[in-house]
């Protein structure tokens, strides 16, 4: 483990070492009145897997699009490797993309597609061969060298399309959902093939993903995209533990989300806090509140059972519905009906307080 | 299943009136056939009193008949030439850039194919003697490039549309210049929408008539031969046998075309 990522919950506080492989400075696009990225800054460091998190239309894909050069800011400085290269074209970036749809070039065998990047810089053709050959079987597909891409399953285009990004040796890597278009099982294999890839090559990763799971799973930070602005920037623990807005709370960890006027009316203090289901507690009505707890009661919504878990919805007697998760062990006693009346409560130390949004 | 078969079947009535069609199009060209080969020079007497071989000789002896056919394969072979370096080009600009007025240019750049060709022959006949330019080969070729360009156009752009952009971004990241892009990405991708386009651009201007009666001046191209054979009745049988030899011509190309995209597209499904 690197020290990157062995960084702790907090790391967001941690100056990066002072060459960084990224840096983004005040980084805007506009797209007419719409201003995709707002002035975005982000500086992530060699040997980094990073993720770029938020639902479509947040500005996640934009900024991956402004590293490899595709698209131009409106406005701000992009920098690799300590250089700018806001007006370097892609060709000239060492930079290389992984694209959401592979883009591998149909009237070419797997091998060419792989080489094609040796094949633009002037390598041999011998020695092109062999690089894709090595790269290939990286990703264990050397096997299939000879193939078109029509002639592969999703699984194998992305491996694919891997190598063909890997072959230059570029300095960051970029990733644009590249897990989206596979099935679940096939994504969970990839996501561990990915992070074993980059412990291997130390190439900075940088991905694009709208699933929290494979951010928080994957990256060692995680910046949160929200309405063109990165609305935490974290480590995955970092975001799911404390989370700084009630968009983060939601969207990472699937937390309870308590505003002001409803949190006055639990806790007595009119500040939106977060309370994740694991932590709440589930008690029969008239149980005593524990030392130092805070509690409301209301009625059993519904259960949702899932195996090691079950969610409890419970809704307040102000309508505000909370969920709480208890393990299937932990579950003694008769289980509460649907419709009865029970009792939350949690500790102190586990309600996070947000920031408006 | 035959009572699923059934219902899918055309019924008598239609299978005839296709049948019809399709031999109100196709029985003139074998009249034409079968009349280079009649001993009866003057009439379409049917049937033929005899069948001889001797109106090829005489055709293939005739020095003006080469003359003509030399200037329509080299007026076809430049204006398909230039339409394909300046279709291309243009589809390119129309369909990956985004600016104002795109619309509108695209639209006047299509437009010379919709005129009618009486319309593009005058104008260009004035504009030719307006800038004091002799009618000639390359006023021919300048006319029929209006149309040529069209067609090449009209096929690469409809192909370029088709191209998922990410290959173009995934060829320049991986170091790619323009030139390298348009080389080894996507002249592969557009050659056959280029071979069909380019074939048929050919094809049109080696039969245009109307453009070229007004942009010739003294030049005779081989439809204009023709044109000008049908007032002289007695030489009848050598038109019909230039015209049988420019079919059989013409066909090798067309269906060769016509295999080479079919090709592409099997490949594309795949």
């Amino acid at each position: 483990m690197t020290g990157v990522q062995g960084m702790q919950a907090g790391g967001a506080d941690t100056a990066p070492p002072a060459a960084a492989a990224i840096e983004l400075l005040e980084l805007s696009r506009s797209f007419g009145p719409v201003r995709a990225l707002d002035r975005v800054s982000l500086t992530i460091a060699p040997g980094e897997f990073f993720a770029l998190l938020g639902p479509s239309g947040s500005g996640k894909t934009t900024c991956l699009r402004l590293i490899a050069g595709f698209d131009r800011p409106s406005d701000g400085r992009i920098l690799l490797d300590g250089a700018d290269v806001t007006d370097v074209p892609p060709f000239e970036r060492n930079v290389n993309t992984v694209f959401q749809d592979y883009a591998l070039f149909p009237h070419m065998t797997v091998a060419e597609n792989v080489a094609y990047g040796p094949k633009v810089r002037g390598v041999a053709a011998a020695t092109r061969h062999r690089q894709a050959l090595e790269v290939l079987e990286l990703v264990r597909l050397e096997s299939l060298a000879g193939r078109t891409p029509a002639q592969l399953s999703g699984g194998q285009k992305q491996r694919v399309a891997l190598a063909r990004a890997l072959v230059n040796r570029p300095k960051v890597l970029l990733l644009d959902e590249p897990l989206g278009a596979l099935d679940l099982r096939l994504r969970e294999e990839m996501q561990t093939e990915l992070k074993l890839l980059q412990h291997r090559l130390g190439i900075t990763f940088v991905f694009v993903t709208h699933d929290q799971g494979e951010a928080l799973s994957m990256a060692d930070r995680v910046a949160v995209f929200r309405d063109g602005r990165i609305e935490q920037l974290d480590t995955p623990r970092g975001l799911y533990v404390r989370p700084r807005t009630a968009f983060v709370a939601r969207f990472v960890g699937s937390a309870n989300v308590v505003e002001a006027a409803a949190a006055a009316r639990i806790t007595g203090t009119a500040q939106a806090f977060a309370i994740r289901p694991e932590q709440i507690e589930v008690l029969p009505d008239d149980a005593p509140l524990p030392e130092g707890a805070v509690g409301c009661s209301g009625e059993l919504a519904d259960i949702q059972y899932h195996g090691a878990t079950s969610r409890w919805h419970v809704r307040l007697d102000d309508g505000l519905v909370l969920s709480a998760v208890r393990a299937e062990a932990a579950t003694p006693g008769p289980t509460p009906q649907a419709g009865g009346r029970v009792r939350l409560a949690w500790s102190r130390d586990s309600l996070v307080p947000l920031a408006d949004g | 299943m035959r009572s699923s078969g059934d219902w899918n079947r055309a019924s008598w009535g239609g299978r005839i009136a296709a049948f019809a069609g399709l031999a109100f199009l196709h029985l003139p060209v074998w009249v034409i056939l079968l009349y280079a080969f009649t001993t009866e020079d003057r009439t379409y007497q049917f049937p033929p009193p005899g069948l001889t071989l001797r109106w090829f000789e005489v055709a293939f002896a005739r020095e003006d008949i080469w003359a003509a056919l030399r200037l329509s394969l080299s007026v076809a072979a430049v204006a398909t030439a230039m339409a394909l370096v300046l279709g291309t080009l243009a589809a390119f600009a129309l369909a990956r850039s985004r600016f104002r007025g795109r619309d509108a240019i695209t639209l006047l750049f299509v437009l010379p194919i919709a005129l009618p060709g009486i319309i593009t022959g005058i104008a260009l006949l004035s504009a030719f003697k307006l800038g004091g330019i002799q009618p000639g080969f390359w006023t021919i070729v300048t006319g029929h490039a209006t149309f040529c360009i069209v067609i090449v156009h009209n096929n690469v752009i409809a192909r370029l549309r088709r191209l998922p952009p990410s290959w173009i971004e995934a060829s320049m990241d991986l170091g790619a210049d323009g030139t390298q892009t348009f080389l080894y990405v996507l002249l592969p991708q557009i050659a056959t929408a280029l071979l069909a386009g380019g074939m048929l651009a050919f094809a049109l201007s080696f039969d245009e008539i109307i453009v070229t009666l007004f942009t010739a001046g003294h030049e005779r191209t081989l439809p204009i031969w023709f044109f000008n054979e049908l007032f002289r009745p007695r030489e009848r049988p050598i038109t019909n046998v230039v015209a049988v030899t420019v079919v059989l011509v013409t066909l090798v190309p067309i269906l060769l075309a016509y295999w080479l995209t079919r090709q592409g597209h099997a490949d594309e499904r795949n």
